[in-house]
Protein backbone atom coordinates (compact mmCIF):
# COMPACT_ATOMS: atom_id res chain seq x y z
CA UNK A 1 0.00 0.00 0.00
CA UNK A 2 1.52 3.44 -0.87
CA UNK A 3 0.74 6.69 0.83
CA UNK A 4 -0.84 9.82 -0.97
CA UNK A 5 2.81 11.22 -1.18
CA UNK A 6 4.27 7.94 -2.17
CA UNK A 7 1.71 8.19 -4.14
CA UNK A 8 2.23 11.65 -5.98
CA UNK A 9 5.88 11.06 -6.49
CA UNK A 10 5.68 8.14 -8.53
CA UNK A 11 2.53 9.94 -10.61
CA UNK A 12 5.07 12.25 -11.12
CA UNK A 13 8.17 10.26 -11.90
CA UNK A 14 5.86 8.72 -15.13
CA UNK A 15 4.52 12.31 -16.47
CA UNK A 16 6.54 15.40 -17.88
CA UNK A 17 6.63 18.40 -15.76
CA UNK A 18 6.83 21.94 -16.79
CA UNK A 19 8.28 24.95 -15.04
CA UNK A 20 6.16 28.23 -15.55
CA UNK A 21 8.56 29.90 -17.52
CA UNK A 22 8.61 27.11 -20.08
CA UNK A 23 5.00 26.76 -19.80
CA UNK A 24 4.65 30.18 -20.48
CA UNK A 25 6.77 29.75 -23.81
CA UNK A 26 4.22 26.82 -25.33
CA UNK A 27 0.94 28.82 -24.63
CA UNK A 28 1.16 29.60 -28.67
CA UNK A 29 0.40 26.22 -29.50
CA UNK A 30 -0.92 23.97 -26.21
CA UNK A 31 -3.92 23.65 -24.82
CA UNK A 32 -3.81 24.98 -21.36
CA UNK A 33 -6.69 23.18 -19.19
CA UNK A 34 -7.55 24.61 -15.92
CA UNK A 35 -7.86 21.23 -13.63
CA UNK A 36 -9.30 22.98 -10.29
CA UNK A 37 -12.59 23.41 -9.28
CA UNK A 38 -14.67 25.88 -10.33
CA UNK A 39 -14.73 28.62 -7.26
CA UNK A 40 -10.60 28.78 -7.79
CA UNK A 41 -11.14 29.05 -11.78
CA UNK A 42 -13.42 31.98 -11.37
CA UNK A 43 -11.20 33.91 -9.03
CA UNK A 44 -8.62 33.71 -12.17
CA UNK A 45 -6.22 31.91 -14.59
CA UNK A 46 -4.34 31.13 -17.64
CA UNK A 47 -5.54 33.18 -20.61
CA UNK A 48 -6.87 31.13 -23.17
CA UNK A 49 -7.29 27.84 -20.82
CA UNK A 50 -10.13 26.03 -21.00
CA UNK A 51 -11.35 25.15 -17.24
CA UNK A 52 -12.07 20.82 -16.59
CA UNK A 53 -12.51 20.09 -13.38
CA UNK A 54 -10.20 17.06 -12.36
CA UNK A 55 -13.48 15.21 -11.18
CA UNK A 56 -14.66 15.45 -15.39
CA UNK A 57 -11.44 15.45 -16.80
CA UNK A 58 -11.48 11.89 -18.07
CA UNK A 59 -15.47 11.52 -19.67
CA UNK A 60 -15.12 15.24 -21.01
CA UNK A 61 -11.51 15.53 -22.64
CA UNK A 62 -12.27 13.11 -26.00
CA UNK A 63 -15.40 15.51 -26.45
CA UNK A 64 -13.19 18.81 -25.94
CA UNK A 65 -10.42 17.27 -27.38
CA UNK A 66 -10.68 14.93 -29.72
CA UNK A 67 -6.94 14.81 -31.34
CA UNK A 68 -4.85 12.89 -29.04
CA UNK A 69 -1.89 14.09 -30.55
CA UNK A 70 -2.42 17.81 -29.62
CA UNK A 71 -0.09 19.50 -26.62
CA UNK A 72 -1.61 19.87 -23.36
CA UNK A 73 -0.10 21.83 -20.43
CA UNK A 74 -2.34 20.90 -17.10
CA UNK A 75 -2.39 23.27 -14.07
CA UNK A 76 -4.24 23.13 -10.63
CA UNK A 77 -3.12 25.37 -7.57
CA UNK A 78 -0.30 23.90 -7.09
CA UNK A 79 0.89 21.07 -9.08
CA UNK A 80 -0.63 17.93 -7.51
CA UNK A 81 -4.02 17.74 -9.32
CA UNK A 82 -2.46 18.09 -12.85
CA UNK A 83 0.07 15.70 -12.42
CA UNK A 84 -2.56 12.82 -11.46
CA UNK A 85 -4.81 14.58 -14.62
CA UNK A 86 -1.83 14.21 -16.61
CA UNK A 87 -1.53 10.55 -16.07
CA UNK A 88 -4.88 9.79 -16.68
CA UNK A 89 -4.82 11.79 -19.68
CA UNK A 90 -1.76 9.49 -20.72
CA UNK A 91 -3.54 6.90 -20.31
CA UNK A 92 -6.59 7.72 -22.54
CA UNK A 93 -3.76 7.76 -25.17
CA UNK A 94 -2.75 11.46 -25.16
CA UNK A 95 0.69 11.16 -26.39
CA UNK A 96 2.09 15.32 -25.60
CA UNK A 97 0.89 15.99 -21.94
CA UNK A 98 2.48 18.24 -19.31
CA UNK A 99 1.95 18.89 -15.97
CA UNK A 100 2.23 22.60 -14.47
CA UNK A 101 4.70 22.32 -11.70
CA UNK A 102 3.87 24.91 -8.82
CA UNK A 103 0.68 25.55 -10.41
CA UNK A 104 -1.11 28.95 -11.28
CA UNK A 105 0.21 30.08 -8.05
CA UNK A 106 3.91 30.02 -8.91
CA UNK A 107 2.55 31.16 -12.74
CA UNK A 108 1.16 34.07 -10.63
CA UNK A 109 4.24 34.38 -8.68
CA UNK A 110 6.43 34.70 -11.86
CA UNK A 111 3.77 37.83 -12.78
CA UNK A 112 2.37 35.98 -16.21
CA UNK A 113 -0.62 37.05 -17.75
CA UNK A 114 -3.79 36.28 -15.80
CA UNK A 115 -7.58 36.31 -16.71
CA UNK A 116 -10.69 35.97 -14.83
CA UNK A 117 -12.94 34.40 -17.28
CA UNK A 118 -16.54 36.05 -17.18
CA UNK A 119 -18.68 33.14 -15.50
CA UNK A 120 -22.72 32.46 -15.90
CA UNK A 121 -24.44 32.66 -12.90
CA UNK A 122 -25.82 29.07 -11.21
CA UNK A 123 -29.04 30.39 -12.59
CA UNK A 124 -27.81 30.43 -15.83
CA UNK A 125 -25.62 27.25 -15.83
CA UNK A 126 -29.06 25.52 -15.08
CA UNK A 127 -30.45 27.10 -17.74
CA UNK A 128 -28.36 26.51 -20.25
CA UNK A 129 -27.03 23.29 -19.24
CA UNK A 130 -27.67 21.21 -22.45
CA UNK A 131 -25.89 23.90 -24.18
CA UNK A 132 -23.05 23.58 -21.70
CA UNK A 133 -22.65 19.64 -22.51
CA UNK A 134 -22.55 20.44 -26.04
CA UNK A 135 -18.23 20.29 -26.70
CA UNK A 136 -18.43 23.18 -29.71
CA UNK A 137 -20.51 25.38 -27.41
CA UNK A 138 -19.40 24.82 -23.68
CA UNK A 139 -19.30 27.79 -21.29
CA UNK A 140 -17.07 30.05 -23.57
CA UNK A 141 -19.86 29.53 -26.17
CA UNK A 142 -22.75 30.17 -23.95
CA UNK A 143 -20.80 33.11 -23.12
CA UNK A 144 -20.48 34.33 -26.30
CA UNK A 145 -24.33 33.78 -27.06
CA UNK A 146 -24.57 36.00 -24.36
CA UNK A 147 -23.05 38.83 -25.29
CA UNK A 148 -24.25 38.33 -28.94
CA UNK A 149 -26.30 40.63 -30.94
CA UNK A 150 -28.76 39.56 -33.71
CA UNK A 151 -31.31 41.74 -35.63
CA UNK A 152 -34.16 40.57 -37.02
CA UNK A 153 -35.98 42.05 -40.03
CA UNK A 154 -39.57 41.44 -39.30
CA UNK A 155 -41.63 40.15 -36.31
CA UNK A 156 -43.84 37.91 -38.48
CA UNK A 157 -43.84 33.56 -39.20
CA UNK A 158 -40.07 33.73 -40.35
CA UNK A 159 -39.11 36.20 -37.54
CA UNK A 160 -41.43 34.23 -34.92
CA UNK A 161 -39.30 31.28 -34.63
CA UNK A 162 -36.26 32.78 -35.04
CA UNK A 163 -36.72 35.14 -32.45
CA UNK A 164 -37.98 32.38 -30.01
CA UNK A 165 -35.04 29.33 -30.19
CA UNK A 166 -32.34 32.71 -30.13
CA UNK A 167 -33.96 34.36 -27.00
CA UNK A 168 -34.36 30.87 -25.53
CA UNK A 169 -30.50 30.04 -26.25
CA UNK A 170 -29.25 33.25 -25.00
CA UNK A 171 -28.81 35.39 -27.31
CA UNK A 172 -27.98 38.44 -25.24
CA UNK A 173 -29.31 41.53 -27.54
CA UNK A 174 -32.04 40.86 -29.98
CA UNK A 175 -33.28 43.58 -32.43
CA UNK A 176 -36.79 43.37 -33.97
CA UNK A 177 -37.24 45.67 -37.19
CA UNK A 178 -41.31 46.27 -37.60
CA UNK A 179 -43.53 48.73 -38.31
CA UNK A 180 -46.57 45.78 -38.15
CA UNK A 181 -49.67 45.49 -35.93
CA UNK A 182 -50.56 41.31 -34.50
CA UNK A 183 -53.83 40.96 -36.67
CA UNK A 184 -56.03 37.71 -36.14
CA UNK A 185 -54.88 36.30 -39.95
CA UNK A 186 -51.15 36.52 -38.59
CA UNK A 187 -52.01 33.74 -35.65
CA UNK A 188 -51.66 31.06 -38.28
CA UNK A 189 -48.28 31.10 -37.97
CA UNK A 190 -46.49 33.67 -36.57
CA UNK A 191 -46.03 32.41 -32.97
CA UNK A 192 -44.63 34.93 -30.98
CA UNK A 193 -47.54 36.74 -31.36
CA UNK A 194 -51.10 35.30 -29.23
CA UNK A 195 -54.52 36.42 -29.39
CA UNK A 196 -54.10 38.42 -26.07
CA UNK A 197 -51.57 40.82 -28.19
CA UNK A 198 -54.27 41.63 -31.21
CA UNK A 199 -53.57 44.64 -32.19
CA UNK A 200 -50.33 45.60 -30.33
CA UNK A 201 -47.64 46.52 -32.17
CA UNK A 202 -45.50 43.58 -33.05
CA UNK A 203 -42.34 44.85 -31.89
CA UNK A 204 -44.29 45.01 -28.34
CA UNK A 205 -45.65 41.87 -28.61
CA UNK A 206 -42.76 39.77 -29.20
CA UNK A 207 -40.74 41.75 -26.82
CA UNK A 208 -43.05 40.46 -23.94
CA UNK A 209 -43.02 36.41 -25.90
CA UNK A 210 -39.46 36.86 -25.74
CA UNK A 211 -38.99 37.75 -21.82
CA UNK A 212 -41.34 35.71 -20.50
CA UNK A 213 -39.01 32.91 -22.28
CA UNK A 214 -35.76 34.26 -21.01
CA UNK A 215 -35.00 37.23 -19.17
CA UNK A 216 -31.78 37.38 -19.93
CA UNK A 217 -32.56 38.73 -23.33
CA UNK A 218 -32.25 42.53 -23.62
CA UNK A 219 -34.80 43.40 -27.10
CA UNK A 220 -34.91 46.45 -28.59
CA UNK A 221 -38.09 46.93 -30.46
CA UNK A 222 -37.97 49.38 -34.04
CA UNK A 223 -41.43 50.04 -34.49
CA UNK A 224 -40.46 51.60 -37.88
CA UNK A 225 -40.45 49.91 -41.09
CA UNK A 226 -36.31 49.35 -42.36
CA UNK A 227 -35.99 52.27 -45.23
CA UNK A 228 -32.55 54.45 -46.80
CA UNK A 229 -33.77 57.13 -44.15
CA UNK A 230 -33.42 54.86 -41.04
CA UNK A 231 -31.41 51.95 -41.88
CA UNK A 232 -27.60 53.58 -41.19
CA UNK A 233 -28.82 54.40 -37.90
CA UNK A 234 -30.06 50.58 -36.73
CA UNK A 235 -27.66 48.85 -38.48
CA UNK A 236 -24.97 50.90 -37.03
CA UNK A 237 -25.77 50.11 -33.50
CA UNK A 238 -23.60 47.07 -34.05
CA UNK A 239 -24.90 43.22 -34.84
CA UNK A 240 -23.14 40.36 -35.13
CA UNK A 241 -25.42 38.64 -37.43
CA UNK A 242 -28.95 39.82 -39.17
CA UNK A 243 -32.03 37.29 -39.67
CA UNK A 244 -33.83 38.41 -42.94
CA UNK A 245 -37.52 38.10 -42.52
CA UNK A 246 -38.86 40.68 -44.56
CA UNK A 247 -42.13 40.35 -47.03
CA UNK A 248 -40.76 42.25 -49.98
CA UNK A 249 -38.13 42.94 -52.26
CA UNK A 250 -37.49 46.76 -51.67
CA UNK A 251 -36.37 45.72 -47.76
CA UNK A 252 -34.70 42.69 -49.47
CA UNK A 253 -32.15 44.69 -51.84
CA UNK A 254 -32.04 47.61 -49.12
CA UNK A 255 -30.96 44.85 -46.20
CA UNK A 256 -28.93 43.34 -48.79
CA UNK A 257 -26.69 46.72 -49.57
CA UNK A 258 -26.42 47.89 -46.13
CA UNK A 259 -25.50 44.30 -44.89
CA UNK A 260 -22.51 44.48 -47.46
CA UNK A 261 -21.38 48.09 -46.69
CA UNK A 262 -21.63 47.19 -42.88
CA UNK A 263 -19.59 43.96 -43.24
CA UNK A 264 -23.04 41.91 -41.56
CA UNK A 265 -23.78 38.32 -42.28
CA UNK A 266 -27.05 37.79 -43.01
CA UNK A 267 -29.05 34.35 -42.74
CA UNK A 268 -31.83 34.84 -45.34
CA UNK A 269 -34.89 33.04 -45.38
CA UNK A 270 -38.09 33.07 -47.93
CA UNK A 271 -41.25 31.29 -48.31
CA UNK A 272 -44.17 30.82 -50.27
CA UNK A 273 -46.89 28.27 -50.24
CA UNK A 274 -45.22 24.75 -49.50
CA UNK A 275 -41.45 26.16 -50.49
CA UNK A 276 -39.06 27.74 -48.82
CA UNK A 277 -35.60 29.28 -49.56
CA UNK A 278 -32.24 29.54 -47.11
CA UNK A 279 -29.08 30.91 -47.49
CA UNK A 280 -26.70 32.95 -45.45
CA UNK A 281 -24.91 36.23 -47.39
CA UNK A 282 -21.31 36.74 -45.59
CA UNK A 283 -19.97 40.25 -47.11
CA UNK A 284 -16.74 39.91 -48.26
CA UNK A 285 -16.21 35.56 -47.73
CA UNK A 286 -19.23 34.80 -49.72
CA UNK A 287 -21.94 35.68 -52.30
CA UNK A 288 -24.78 38.76 -51.78
CA UNK A 289 -28.51 38.48 -52.45
CA UNK A 290 -27.74 40.73 -55.72
CA UNK A 291 -25.16 37.86 -56.81
CA UNK A 292 -27.66 35.10 -56.31
CA UNK A 293 -30.80 37.07 -57.58
CA UNK A 294 -29.71 40.31 -59.97
CA UNK A 295 -33.16 41.87 -60.47
CA UNK A 296 -36.46 40.95 -58.60
CA UNK A 297 -39.04 39.14 -60.55
CA UNK A 298 -41.88 41.38 -62.21
CA UNK A 299 -44.93 41.75 -59.83
CA UNK A 300 -47.05 38.85 -61.41
CA UNK A 301 -44.07 36.66 -60.38
CA UNK A 302 -44.14 37.99 -57.10
CA UNK A 303 -47.24 37.57 -55.02
CA UNK A 304 -47.01 37.77 -51.52
CA UNK A 305 -48.09 35.33 -49.09
CA UNK A 306 -51.18 37.43 -48.25
CA UNK A 307 -52.03 37.16 -51.79
CA UNK A 308 -50.74 33.52 -52.31
CA UNK A 309 -51.10 31.96 -48.69
CA UNK A 310 -48.14 29.77 -47.09
CA UNK A 311 -48.85 26.64 -45.00
CA UNK A 312 -48.13 27.71 -41.66
CA UNK A 313 -45.89 25.30 -40.24
CA UNK A 314 -43.77 26.48 -43.18
CA UNK A 315 -42.02 29.62 -41.77
CA UNK A 316 -41.72 27.32 -38.51
CA UNK A 317 -38.99 25.14 -40.77
CA UNK A 318 -37.49 27.85 -42.39
CA UNK A 319 -37.68 30.35 -39.46
CA UNK A 320 -35.50 27.76 -37.04
CA UNK A 321 -33.22 27.42 -39.95
CA UNK A 322 -31.85 31.08 -39.81
CA UNK A 323 -31.60 30.34 -36.06
CA UNK A 324 -29.26 27.36 -36.42
CA UNK A 325 -27.41 29.56 -38.89
CA UNK A 326 -27.45 32.55 -36.39
CA UNK A 327 -26.45 30.81 -33.52
CA UNK A 328 -23.55 29.28 -36.10
CA UNK A 329 -22.15 32.09 -37.16
CA UNK A 330 -22.49 34.14 -33.14
CA UNK A 331 -20.77 31.00 -31.69
CA UNK A 332 -18.13 30.70 -35.08
CA UNK A 333 -18.57 27.13 -35.41
CA UNK A 334 -19.66 24.56 -37.85
CA UNK A 335 -20.22 25.18 -41.90
CA UNK A 336 -22.91 27.89 -42.54
CA UNK A 337 -25.20 27.93 -45.91
CA UNK A 338 -22.28 30.35 -47.25
CA UNK A 339 -22.78 29.93 -50.82
CA UNK A 340 -25.70 27.63 -50.74
CA UNK A 341 -29.07 27.84 -51.15
CA UNK A 342 -31.84 25.30 -49.34
CA UNK A 343 -34.49 24.89 -51.47
CA UNK A 344 -36.82 23.18 -49.02
CA UNK A 345 -40.60 21.54 -50.29
CA UNK A 346 -42.75 20.89 -47.61
CA UNK A 347 -45.24 19.22 -49.61
CA UNK A 348 -43.54 16.53 -51.16
CA UNK A 349 -40.92 16.54 -47.88
CA UNK A 350 -37.48 17.23 -49.84
CA UNK A 351 -34.65 19.45 -49.33
CA UNK A 352 -32.22 20.61 -52.27
CA UNK A 353 -29.21 22.22 -52.64
CA UNK A 354 -27.64 24.32 -55.11
CA UNK A 355 -24.44 26.45 -55.27
CA UNK A 356 -24.40 30.31 -55.07
CA UNK A 357 -21.31 31.91 -56.60
CA UNK A 358 -20.13 35.24 -55.82
CA UNK A 359 -20.87 37.14 -59.01
CA UNK A 360 -17.50 39.14 -60.20
CA UNK A 361 -19.26 41.85 -61.54
CA UNK A 362 -21.90 42.47 -58.43
CA UNK A 363 -23.06 46.07 -58.63
CA UNK A 364 -22.89 46.37 -54.78
CA UNK A 365 -19.86 43.46 -53.32
CA UNK A 366 -17.39 43.03 -56.18
CA UNK A 367 -14.34 45.06 -56.24
CA UNK A 368 -15.56 47.47 -58.83
CA UNK A 369 -19.13 48.21 -57.48
CA UNK A 370 -21.24 50.44 -59.47
CA UNK A 371 -23.93 51.11 -56.69
CA UNK A 372 -22.58 52.70 -53.62
CA UNK A 373 -25.32 54.49 -52.08
CA UNK A 374 -29.02 53.65 -51.44
CA UNK A 375 -30.89 53.71 -54.18
CA UNK A 376 -34.80 53.98 -54.33
CA UNK A 377 -35.75 50.11 -53.66
CA UNK A 378 -39.51 50.58 -54.52
CA UNK A 379 -38.70 51.88 -57.84
CA UNK A 380 -35.95 49.58 -58.52
CA UNK A 381 -38.47 46.63 -57.68
CA UNK A 382 -41.05 48.29 -60.06
CA UNK A 383 -39.39 48.98 -63.04
CA UNK A 384 -37.58 45.90 -63.74
CA UNK A 385 -39.70 45.01 -67.13
CA UNK A 386 -40.35 47.60 -69.65
CA UNK B 1 -35.39 14.02 -71.16
CA UNK B 2 -34.94 16.13 -68.40
CA UNK B 3 -36.80 16.44 -65.30
CA UNK B 4 -37.75 20.28 -64.46
CA UNK B 5 -38.62 22.02 -61.32
CA UNK B 6 -41.07 24.38 -61.59
CA UNK B 7 -41.30 26.95 -58.43
CA UNK B 8 -44.75 27.46 -57.31
CA UNK B 9 -45.06 30.71 -58.90
CA UNK B 10 -45.09 29.80 -62.04
CA UNK B 11 -47.06 26.62 -61.94
CA UNK B 12 -50.00 28.24 -63.15
CA UNK B 13 -48.34 28.82 -67.11
CA UNK B 14 -48.07 25.02 -66.66
CA UNK B 15 -51.25 23.75 -65.69
CA UNK B 16 -50.05 23.19 -62.18
CA UNK B 17 -47.21 21.09 -62.69
CA UNK B 18 -44.21 21.03 -59.59
CA UNK B 19 -42.50 19.16 -62.31
CA UNK B 20 -42.10 18.64 -66.45
CA UNK B 21 -40.11 16.45 -68.38
CA UNK B 22 -38.07 18.29 -71.42
CA UNK B 23 -36.42 17.22 -74.35
CA UNK B 24 -33.04 18.85 -75.67
CA UNK B 25 -29.22 18.80 -74.93
CA UNK B 26 -28.90 22.06 -73.56
CA UNK B 27 -30.50 24.18 -71.00
CA UNK B 28 -32.08 26.58 -74.35
CA UNK B 29 -33.35 23.42 -76.04
CA UNK B 30 -35.05 22.29 -73.15
CA UNK B 31 -36.59 25.37 -72.12
CA UNK B 32 -37.75 25.79 -75.59
CA UNK B 33 -39.32 22.59 -75.79
CA UNK B 34 -41.36 23.45 -72.57
CA UNK B 35 -42.00 26.82 -73.80
CA UNK B 36 -43.23 25.47 -77.25
CA UNK B 37 -46.00 23.41 -74.90
CA UNK B 38 -46.28 25.57 -72.72
CA UNK B 39 -46.67 28.96 -74.30
CA UNK B 40 -47.11 31.25 -71.28
CA UNK B 41 -44.03 30.18 -69.51
CA UNK B 42 -41.63 31.47 -73.03
CA UNK B 43 -42.30 35.36 -71.00
CA UNK B 44 -41.45 34.37 -67.84
CA UNK B 45 -38.55 32.65 -68.83
CA UNK B 46 -37.07 34.46 -71.77
CA UNK B 47 -36.01 38.33 -71.97
CA UNK B 48 -34.50 39.76 -75.56
CA UNK B 49 -33.39 35.73 -76.24
CA UNK B 50 -31.38 35.26 -72.97
CA UNK B 51 -32.54 33.81 -69.84
CA UNK B 52 -34.14 37.12 -67.94
CA UNK B 53 -32.62 37.98 -65.46
CA UNK B 54 -35.06 37.17 -62.44
CA UNK B 55 -34.96 33.38 -62.93
CA UNK B 56 -32.11 31.48 -61.98
CA UNK B 57 -31.83 28.23 -63.56
CA UNK B 58 -29.70 25.21 -62.15
CA UNK B 59 -28.47 21.75 -63.73
CA UNK B 60 -26.92 19.58 -61.23
CA UNK B 61 -26.96 21.93 -58.14
CA UNK B 62 -25.51 24.85 -60.39
CA UNK B 63 -25.86 28.15 -61.91
CA UNK B 64 -26.03 27.89 -65.58
CA UNK B 65 -25.03 31.74 -65.52
CA UNK B 66 -21.62 30.45 -63.86
CA UNK B 67 -21.80 27.65 -66.53
CA UNK B 68 -22.03 28.27 -70.17
CA UNK B 69 -25.86 29.97 -70.27
CA UNK B 70 -28.35 28.77 -72.46
CA UNK B 71 -26.04 26.58 -74.07
CA UNK B 72 -24.96 24.69 -71.16
CA UNK B 73 -25.43 20.72 -71.68
CA UNK B 74 -27.76 18.78 -69.51
CA UNK B 75 -25.66 15.45 -69.77
CA UNK B 76 -28.50 13.66 -67.80
CA UNK B 77 -29.11 16.15 -64.68
CA UNK B 78 -32.11 17.40 -63.85
CA UNK B 79 -32.95 21.03 -64.02
CA UNK B 80 -34.26 23.43 -61.36
CA UNK B 81 -35.82 26.70 -62.13
CA UNK B 82 -35.89 29.64 -59.81
CA UNK B 83 -36.94 32.87 -59.56
CA UNK B 84 -36.93 35.14 -56.29
CA UNK B 85 -39.04 34.85 -53.42
CA UNK B 86 -39.76 37.84 -50.87
CA UNK B 87 -43.06 37.03 -50.55
CA UNK B 88 -42.85 40.01 -52.62
CA UNK B 89 -45.74 42.07 -51.17
CA UNK B 90 -45.45 46.02 -52.31
CA UNK B 91 -43.91 47.89 -49.77
CA UNK B 92 -46.37 49.45 -48.68
CA UNK B 93 -47.49 45.95 -47.62
CA UNK B 94 -47.28 45.37 -43.77
CA UNK B 95 -48.29 41.81 -43.66
CA UNK B 96 -44.48 39.88 -43.41
CA UNK B 97 -44.57 36.51 -44.15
Amino acid sequence: MATYRELLARVKGEIEEVGAAEARERRSEALFVDVREREEWEEGGVPGAIHVPRGQLESRIEGLVPDRSREIVLYCSGGSRSAFAAKALQELGYENVASLTGGFTDWKRNGFPIETPRSLSSEQRRRYSRHLLIPEVGEAGQERLLGGRVLLIGAGGLGSPASLYLAAAGIGTLGIVDADVVDDSNLQRQIVHSTETLGEPKVASAKRTIQALNPDVEVKPYEERLTSENVERIFGEGWDVIVDGADNFPTRYLVNDASVWHGIPVVHGSIYRFEGQVTVFNPGEGPCYRCLFPSPPPPELAPSCAEGGVLGVLPGIVGSLQANEALKLVLGIGDTLQGRLLLLDALGTTIDEVSVQRDPNCPVCAEQPTITEYVDYVEFCQGVRG
Amino acid sequence: MTKVRIPPTLRNEVGGERELIGEGETVREVLEDLSGRYPALEAQLFEQGDLAPFVNVYVGGEDVRTLDGLDTRINGGSMILLPAMAGGAPASRRDAC
